[in-house]
Formats: C-alpha cells, sequence, structure tokens
C-alpha cells in the first residue's frame, strides 16, 4: 500500500467496479464527458483496496459536483466553491479517510478560488479532481475562468473580455506539491494520473479537460484527434526526453537567452538537449515553463501527465502530531484543573 | 494562588492583615523597597466602603488593559463581587494622546453581590489629557481623579482642546484631584535599573496599579508573581516593573496627598460556597466547548477566521490541543465554517466562532449544514454593526440575521448567555441542542460578555451535563422485500433528528447534499409535496426542541414585566433591584432560549398589563415577541456601543410602570 493511504483501512474483501455504483440513476446529459470519467474512477477505485467506508467524495456545485451521488461511499455535494474547505475539515480531523474532491473549472477556480489555493498550499490530504470544460453547464452555457478571451457565449455576446487562468499553473503558482492534467476520454491516461495522484501523500491536483457537448462541444478536440493531437499533446513521463510532434520530431528545450522554455525542431545537433522531464524537481520552476507552453487558444503544446509531484510534509498529519506533542508535554487533558486554573478562592458556606 | 474568603484565618485575610501589621513595623507587602526616605510614619485614615467603581484610562500604549485586568485579579481573589467594563478602540495603537486613542477599564467591586460594571465611576485614574478628557464627564461630582501630571504639557492639552490646564483653571473645582507625576516618579523609582527613560516610562502603569491597589487594600502577591512569570524571559523588566508597582504602593503610604485608603470587605455572604475564579466571557465559552466535547465523548474542531471581539475563542482553545481540540484558522470565514461543517460530518463535535460580519459570510454554509441536519455551533460574539460597525464595541443586533438571516426556511435554534460566567454554561446548552437534535446552533454572546469579567464558581466535573452521542452503527430500515437498509433521514420520532452515520461505518455509506432530499432515503427529490413535508419537518424539529420554561421574578404581584436576554441580564436586574428597593413593583424575566421560545412564554406575556423589553438593537426581540405573540411589547433601545446603565434603565422602566 501507498505511504498517502496507509492510515486507511483496508478492504477486508476484494471489490469490483460495481461495487463503487451507487444505486442512483446517473443524470447527465447523454454524451458527457463525466461519464468517462466516472466510469474510469469507479474502475480504479478497487485497485486501491480501501475499506469503502472509509473513502469520502466531497463536491461543491456544478455538473460535475453531482459525482458524489454516483459514487458507493460516504458522499457530500455540498455549495458553491466551498468543497476544498468542508474536505479539509473532514481529512484533518479524519486521518483514517481518503477524502477525494470533485469540482469543476467554475467550481473550483471562480466562486471558490480562494478555498483550492489554500488547500494547496496546506498539501491537506486531499485528491482535487478538477473537471475543466471551459464553459458554465449547470447554469447554462456562460463563460468560465478557462475560456478562451472573446469567448461568445449568453453573457459575453460580443465575447468574453478577461484572460483565463490555466489551473496548472495556477496550483504551481499556490505551492502545490502534486498537479498534473489529463483528458477524458483517454482512459488509460488518466487512470495511470489518478493511480500517482492517489498515491501522493497530500493535496492532489488533477485537472480533467472534460467535454461539454451541450454548450462547448470539441472544446479538446484538438487533443483527442489523433492527427491533430500528435502535435498538440506533449505526453510527460517522469525520467523520460520531452518529445513529441510525429516520431517524436519535436521536443522542449531551454532558451539559453531567456532562461524560458520553447519547442523546436529536434535534430542530432539539439538532441542531447532536449529536456528530461522531472516531476520531482524540488524547484517549481520548469514545471510552471512546461504548463505555459500551453497556447490558450488554440491549446497546441498542451502538457499531460505529472508535472509536479514533491514530497512536503501533510497538514493533516501534522496537526494530528501537534496533538500528540502536547498530550507528551502536558499530559492529556484534565478538564477539572483546566477549569479551576491557578487564581481561586474558596467560599465556605 | 488559592485563598479563602469566609474564614478570618483565610488567606485573603491575611493578605491585607499584613499589609496593616507589616506597616506598624515599617516593613509590608513591599518589602525592602518600602517607603520614600524622609516620608515615615504618616498616619492613615482607613475608611470602609461597600462598593467602589473605578475607571482606569490612558494612551492604547499604556496598558491600561493590563492594569485593570491585574487589579480585578486582585479583587477577585481578595473575594470581593465585581464586574469589569474594558473599552478600548479598534486601532491597535491610535495616534498617540489623543481622543480616540483612549483606553479605559472600569472596575466595580463590593462586599457584596453586583451585576454591573457600574454607571459612573468613583475614582478615575488618568494617565493623560486625552483620558481626563474622555472620561471626565462621567465621573459625578465628588469623585475622585488621580492625574498623572507630567502628561500634562501645553502640546499635550492642545491636542485634545485644553487651551489652559483643566488642572489650574478650576474646571475640576467639585473633585477630589490628586496630582501625581507618574512619569517621573516611576523613572525616579527605576534608576537604578539601567534602563533607558523611554523603558523605565513603560512601567507608569504598574505605579499607578501599586498606588490603587494601596488605596483600597489589594494583596500583592498576584501581580509580583504574574510579572515575574510575564516577562520570565527579561529578569531585569520583570524586577523593574515590580519595583515600580512597590512604589506605587509605598508612594501612597508615605505621601501626604493621599490621607485615607479604603477597605472593601470580601463578599462572603454573596456567594454560595464553593471554589471561585474570575473569568471572562470569551475564556468562559472556550471552557465551555472544551467542557462539552469532554461530556460528549467527541473530539471538538474549531475552523474560525480571525475577528474582533471572538478572536481570543480561536486563541484560547488553540491551546488546548492536550484535549484533543483541533484548531483550524481558515484562509476566510466561510472556510472556516466549512472546514467545521467537514468534520462534524466526520464525527467530531465542530464550531465555528466569529462576530456579525462573519456570520453573514458564513449563511450559505449555515442553510447546508440546516439542510444536512449535523450539528454544528456558530458562536457569534456580536458587535456594533451595520458592516464593520464598532468592532470593539458591543452590541445586541445580531438576533434577526441568526433567525432569518438565510435563504430558504431555514431555522435555527438560538442561545444567549446572560453574564461571562454564564457563557460557560450556554456553551453546553448550545452543544446539548446541537447534538440531540443533528442541527446547528447560534450562540450569541456580545462584546460586553466577552470582554467583561465576573466570579465563577467553578463547577465540579461530576455536575456538568453528560452530553453523550450514538452514532448509527447498521440498518434502520426494513424495505417491502424484506431487505435491511441504512436511511440517512430517516427520524428519531421523538426529536425528530436524523441518524449520525460516520465515515467509516460499514454498511452506511450515503450521500448527502444541500439538494431538497426525499423524506427517509435522502435520496435527491424535486417532488413537490415531499418538499412542503421536508420544510415542515425541519421547522417542527427546532420548534419541537425541549427547553426550560422561562422563570419569572416577581415577588410584589407587578403589572409590569421586563423582559431581557443576554447581556443586558446584568443592568436590567441591577434596575429591577433598585425599583423595588424603592417600593415599585415590577416583575423580571430573562430569556436564555431565543429559538424556539419557552413553551411557557406566551402565557407569562398574557399575565402582565405592559411588557418592556430593553435591548441594545432598534427592537429585534420585541419584534418577534410581536408577532409571536401578539403582545403590544415596548421596546427601550440603546445603541451606542455600550451596556445600559442601570440608572437610566431603572428611570425608564419606573416610566413604563407609571404610564
Amino acid at each position: 500500500m501507498t505511504e498517502a493511504l496507509q492510515l486507511v483501512p483496508k478492504a477486508q474483501a476484494a471489490q469490483s467496479m460495481k461495487d463503487f455504483k451507487s444505486d442512483q440513476e446517473v443524470r447527465w446529459c447523454p454524451g458527457c464527458g463525466d461519464y468517462a470519467i466516472l466510469a474510469a474512477v469507479q474502475g480504479f477505485m478497487p485497485e486501491l483496496g480501501l475499506a469503502r467506508e472509509n473513502i469520502v467524495f466531497v463536491s461543491g456545485i456544478g455538473c460535475s459536483s453531482r459525482f458524489p451521488y454516483y459514487m458507493n461511499t460516504y458522499g457530500m455535494h455540498s455549495i458553491h466553491g466551498r468543497a476544498p474547505a468542508i474536505a479539509t475539515g473532514l481529512a484533518s480531523s479524519r486521518t483514517d479517510l481518503s477524502v477525494w474532491v470533485v469540482t469543476g473549472d467554475g467550481d473550483a477556480l471562480s466562486i471558490g478560488g480562494n478555498h483550492l489555493i489554500h488547500a494547496l498550499r496546506r498539501n491537506v490530504n486531499l485528491k482535487i479532481l478538477l473537471f475543466n470544460n471551459r464553459i458554465y453547464g449547470l447554469t447554462k452555457g456562460q463563460y468560465s475562468p478557462t475560456s478562451e478571451v472573446g469567448k461568445i457565449t449568453k453573457s459575453t455576446p460580443m465575447g468574453s473580455l478577461d484572460a483565463p487562468f490555466n489551473p496548472v499553473s495556477l496550483a504551481i503558482g499556490a505551492e502545490a506539491t502534486f498537479v498534473a492534467r489529463t483528458v477524458d476520454s483517454d482512459r488509460k491516461h488518466l487512470t495511470e494520473v489518478l493511480r500517482q495522484a492517489a498515491d501522493h501523500p497530500g493535496t492532489a491536483l488533477v485537472e480533467i479537460y472534460q467535454n461539454c457537448n451541450i454548450f462547448n462541444d470539441g472544446a479538446f478536440e484538438v487533443l483527442k484527434d489523433k492527427q491533430q493531437a500528435e502535435e498538440a499533446v506533449i505526453r510527460l513521463e517522469h525520467g523520460r526526453p520531452i518529445r513529441f510532434g510525429a516520431d517524436g520530431a519535436k521536443g522542449v528545450v531551454r532558451d539559453r537567452e531567456t532562461g524560458d522554455l520553447k519547442v523546436v525542431e529536434v535534430t542530432p545537433a539539439n538532441e542531447a538537449d532536449v529536456l528530461v522531464h522531472d516531476a520531482h524537481s524540488a524547484s517549481p520552476t520548469t514545471a510552471f515553463a512546461l504548463s505555459r507552453l500551453a497556447d490558450p487558444d488554440t491549446l497546441h503544446h498542451t502538457p499531460i501527465g505529472v508535472l509536479r509531484s514533491v514530497r512536503r510534509p501533510v497538514y493533516d498529519t501534522l496537526m494530528a502530531d501537534q496533538l500528540d506533542a502536547a498530550v507528551e508535554r502536558d499530559g492529556k487533558g484534565d478538564l477539572g484543573a483546566l477549569l479551576a486554573g491557578s487564581d481561586t478562592w474558596t467560599v465556605i458556606g | 494562588m488559592t485563598s479563602q474568603v469566609s474564614s478570618p484565618s483565610g488567606q485573603a485575610h491575611e493578605a491585607r492583615d499584613a499589609g496593616v501589621e507589616a506597616e506598624d513595623a515599617g516593613g509590608g507587602p513591599a518589602g525592602d523597597q518600602r517607603g520614600i526616605p524622609g516620608q515615615h510614619g504618616v498616619d492613615k485614615e482607613v475608611r470602609r466602603l461597600d462598593r467602589v467603581i473605578i475607571r482606569f484610562a490612558g494612551d492604547s500604549g499604556d496598558g491600561m488593559q493590563l492594569t485593570g485586568d491585574r487589579f480585578t485579579s486582585e479583587t477577585a481573589s481578595f473575594g470581593n463581587d465585581l464586574s469589569t467594563l474594558p473599552n478600548f478602540p479598534a486601532e491597535i495603537r491610535a495616534p498617540a494622546g489623543t481622543l480616540p486613542g483612549v483606553s479605559s477599564f472600569q472596575l466595580h467591586f463590593a462586599d457584596h453581590d453586583i451585576l454591573t460594571p457600574g454607571d459612573a465611576p468613583n475614582v478615575l485614574v488618568a494617565m493623560n489629557p486625552a483620558a481626563l478628557r474622555a472620561n471626565i464627564a462621567d465621573v459625578p461630582p465628588g469623585g475622585e481623579i488621580i492625574v498623572n501630571t507630567d502628561e500634562f504639557a501645553k502640546r499635550a492639552m492642545a491636542k485634545v482642546g485644553y487651551a489652559v490646564s483643566p488642572l489650574e483653571d478650576g474646571s475640576l473645582e467639585g473633585y477630589r484631584v490628586h496630582p501625581v507625576p507618574l512619569t517621573t516618579l516611576t523613572i525616579e523609582a527605576l534608576k537604578d535599573f539601567g534602563l533607558s527613560r523611554k523603558e523605565a516610562e513603560r512601567s507608569k502603569n504598574m505605579f499607578a496599579l501599586g498606588l490603587l491597589s494601596w488605596m483600597y487594600h489589594r494583596p500583592t502577591e498576584g501581580t509580583e508573581n504574574f510579572l515575574r512569570a510575564k516577562f520570565a524571559k527579561k529578569p531585569q523588566i520583570a524586577e523593574a516593573n515590580v519595583a515600580a508597582f512597590r512604589a506605587g504602593w509605598n508612594f501612597g503610604e508615605t505621601t501626604e496627598e493621599f490621607a485615607v485608603s479604603y477597605e472593601v470587605g470580601p463578599a462572603v455572604t454573596a456567594f454560595p460556597a464553593g471554589t471561585y475564579r474570575n473569568i471572562s466571557g470569551n475564556l468562559a465559552l472556550s471552557y465551555g466547548l472544551v467542557a462539552a466535547s469532554q461530556q460528549s465523548g467527541l473530539p471538538l474542531y474549531l475552523g474560525s477566521y480571525p475577528i474582533t471581539p471572538a478572536s481570543d475563542i480561536l486563541h484560547e482553545l488553540s491551546r488546548h490541543k492536550n484535549f484533543g481540540v483541533r484548531t483550524f484558522q481558515a484562509e476566510d470565514e466561510i472556510a472556516g465554517i466549512g472546514a467545521a461543517l467537514g468534520a462534524a460530518f466526520g464525527g467530531s463535535l465542530a464550531v465555528t466562532t466569529t462576530s456579525g460580519p462573519g456570520v453573514a459570510l458564513k449563511s450559505e454554509t449555515i442553510g447546508l449544514a440546516v439542510s444536512l441536519e449535523l450539528p454544528l455551533l456558530v458562536v457569534d460574539i456580536q458587535r456594533g454593526g451595520p458592516s464593520t460597525g464598532l468592532p470593539t464595541k458591543t452590541e445586541q443586533a445580531d438576533l434577526l440575521q441568526a433567525m432569518f438571516g438565510r435563504n430558504g426556511e431555514a431555522p435555527v435554534p438560538i442561545v444567549a448567555p446572560c453574564t461571562p460566567a454564564d457563557c460557560f454554561d450556554a456553551a453546553l446548552e448550545a452543544a446539548r441542542i446541537a447534538l440531540t437534535y443533528r442541527t446547528p446552533v447560534f450562540l450569541l454572546s456580545d462584546g460586553y460578555l466577552a470582554n467583561g469579567s465576573e466570579p465563577w464558581r467553578i463547577p465540579e466535573t461530576g455536575e456538568l451535563p453528560e452530553l453523550s452521542v450514538a452514532f448509527a452503527t447498521g440498518p434502520n430500515h426494513t424495505l417491502a422485500d424484506g431487505s435491511e437498509v441504512f436511511w440517512p433521514y430517516k427520524r428519531d420520532p421523538r426529536t425528530l433528528a436524523r441518524p449520525w452515520a460516520v465515515p467509516g461505518t460499514p454498511g452506511l455509506e450515503h450521500r448527502i447534499g444541500g439538494i431538497e432530499k426525499q423524506d427517509g432515503t435522502g435520496n435527491i427529490s424535486y417532488d413537490p409535496a415531499n418538499h412542503d413535508l421536508m420544510v415542515r419537518t425541519r421547522q417542527a424539529k427546532v420548534d419541537g426542541i425541549e427547553v426550560p420554561d422561562v422563570r419569572v421574578d416577581d415577588p410584589d404581584g407587578a403589572r409590569t414585566l421586563v423582559l431581557g436576554w443576554g447581556s443586558t441580564y446584568g443592568p436590567i436586574t441591577a434596575a429591577v433591584r433598585r425599583i423595588r428597593k424603592e417600593g415599585g413593583r415590577i416583575a423580571q424575566a430573562h430569556l436564555r432560549h431565543l429559538n424556539p421560545f419557552p413553551r411557557n412564554l406566551g402565557e407569562v406575556l398574557g399575565r402582565y398589563e405592559r411588557v418592556v423589553v430593553p435591548e441594545m438593537n432598534l427592537g429585534q426581540l420585541a419584534t418577534l415577541l410581536r408577532a409571536r405573540y401578539l403582545v403590544d411589547a415596548r421596546s427601550h433601545t440603546q445603541v451606542n456601543g455600550m451596556p445600559f446603565k442601570a440608572e437610566q434603565l431603572a428611570t425608564a422602566l419606573k416610566e413604563a410602570i407609571d404610564d
């Protein structure tokens, strides 16, 4: 068992995907990318081998946030943007639980932006699945904080004005210890990223590009269409040179003048300069630079996989350790002594 | 330190007697530093008083709150009844010497039981011209004023609008003024300590404390111990402060300026037998929460964001990790309550602490807690509003916010403590309701209770209420096909509470959320009839909470009832005593439960011709009473950031009686 989950009790018997399906009818629009993610998560959970009753899914508001109803675990469908805060209270008070947060681009980055960044910097033991469809689905199609500039929607008939967030850049800037990106339709890649996220002690942020076929259909087509994806997607693997394109014709190198990263045609002359991905680098600088390669409009040069995975003490464990240290230092709390204090007087009847 | 107050051989008496005897022997509690050369042997008159109100006032940086706290501790350990009123600006260090920068601490102590910090000080200690100017109007003619003459320089006086010195222009005629060069005397007393002038000056509050301690025969040992503990890492500073404190005492002892000292005997008959301590509202509330955690067997989880005047609860609880208390300082008010609610889902006794502006931010989450039906304590230490309002002043204007400040029909029980010490019991009561009925509960304290203090009889742990909770452990419902299932919204028929099934319990996996739930199963339901049922059921659950009947104090068969809630208890009771002392007839009742109201309240209100409701708002309880009971409740309101003064309240109540 992984270190991240060592405090969580194990399942008594082998589990199957079926064990994780609740009895509730799934009510997303037909063709929604959420179905694929739900299936991938339900399919992956048995691999963890955790007691189902010690798993909790917490969500906010939005299409993705209906997720907990469909998982046969403990769950809470909370209020808009607050899932990371609620999950922080749960995880920090119960280190024996595996706590997952399901959220969307509006939930996590707009109304709940503050809670997301603080959960990340604290490194609470949460696995945050951020379904990014670059649109507001449940309110029927307004632009979101990840929509491209100039997005024409019901609320922006002349085009949206604000620059989008890059969730991966944001998470790295917020001191996240684990940041990854994957795509709803790539079950194998999605599952592998979930595996690494589950394995990570502390907060793991997984951005999942998810297609909303009603209000923003095809938003990630460039990353899914086999031919286009070759040029658009940069698959990151720890310890491997960062190459992509047909036959790995392109690579990422460091620009010697600016220190930034850039994409080049790989030649025998520059092959040795191609960056080797180091997800465990103590410094977030290169991971951040990688996240900036993606063009927010065309999605060209979008890195997927684990951008950053480093060790830092976990908030919940630190909190529990302080309680233990206090008992060791002061002894177990004695209520009578506490109430009496040190400055008293006695009235004799 | 422990002392006894009822026995003549008790330590408190010894401490005092030691002072008197030592006086004759030329020694005294101030030890070898006692006495200023050439001024020995002054015979001093000692007068006996039944009560005194002292106000210490100075610049925000002068340490007036500390001085007041120490005098209070000395007074508590001596066995007087007491009540305090700290009053300070929201700015940490307002511009020095200005009126807005004045910080004060009023203490009322007596040889009998008292209820308020007092309307008007008998003694004002003014550390600078601003303190004198800001407070002189409150001192009745004949009052004693001790002024630090060193600070009455032209510029300092001009800053607060004194063109000529009030010490010289005759404007203080009619008061008993004691001009004392406190700063000079302090510096002189500390000249052998090798401190800079500025460092030495800082101890002038301890000089003043020493002087007042002499004037009122306060025990000094506690303050000396306190100073040595506070400055344990800076022994030189500790000794300098002790020396300044003793110098102040000796100054009173030897100077002819102070011909009289006063004794206020212990309040022997005011208190039932027991062990007592002095306690502030926020400290009592913190202890109440720890006690509720112990009594329920649930770990305490506080999610909070710092806000005046509630932060002290966060500070206090964070010191008790050895009781299994987890404190989480969140990124904002919403996360504070969010984390608490998450912990409640996990089986903790969950609390969030805040003040009015924070409640506004937490409203949506409180609504979620109503819908999830999880226990959660929402502690609101009310302050002046609206918006940022008066952060350090008191008010009771969040009652309707607590009652109705959410979207939809979202009833939340409300409990309000009535004195600083009562915050302990009120916290336990709020926890009882939250745990029994699986609901968020408001605990409405306020700035006056939070920072004020009074003697508290320390309860034995065996006297505390039993709060143990049974989590759900297995299925609670049988389906038509005979299978056993767990229904998260199947209710206890008596309390209407739903089962509390915490994660980690096998077989009870379930999902809850803010969307309307089907009765019983808890599954999402948009069915109109079901929503109607659920809204009414949640209301019925809160309406059905068992609370004690309101008690009425009516010895004379009065026709007028005064009904209060929360921190107005002290001033109202003091006003009622005054009226009765003069032969007036008035009945008094005080509400601890604001939602639901006690069952007998309607009947009680109906018994009286007139019902007067004093509140530190514009009539919020009165509005509820009128709506609920169709009673012609009369409001008497005050929103000046300060508690009612007993005399003014008595006058208003007399007018109502005579009306």
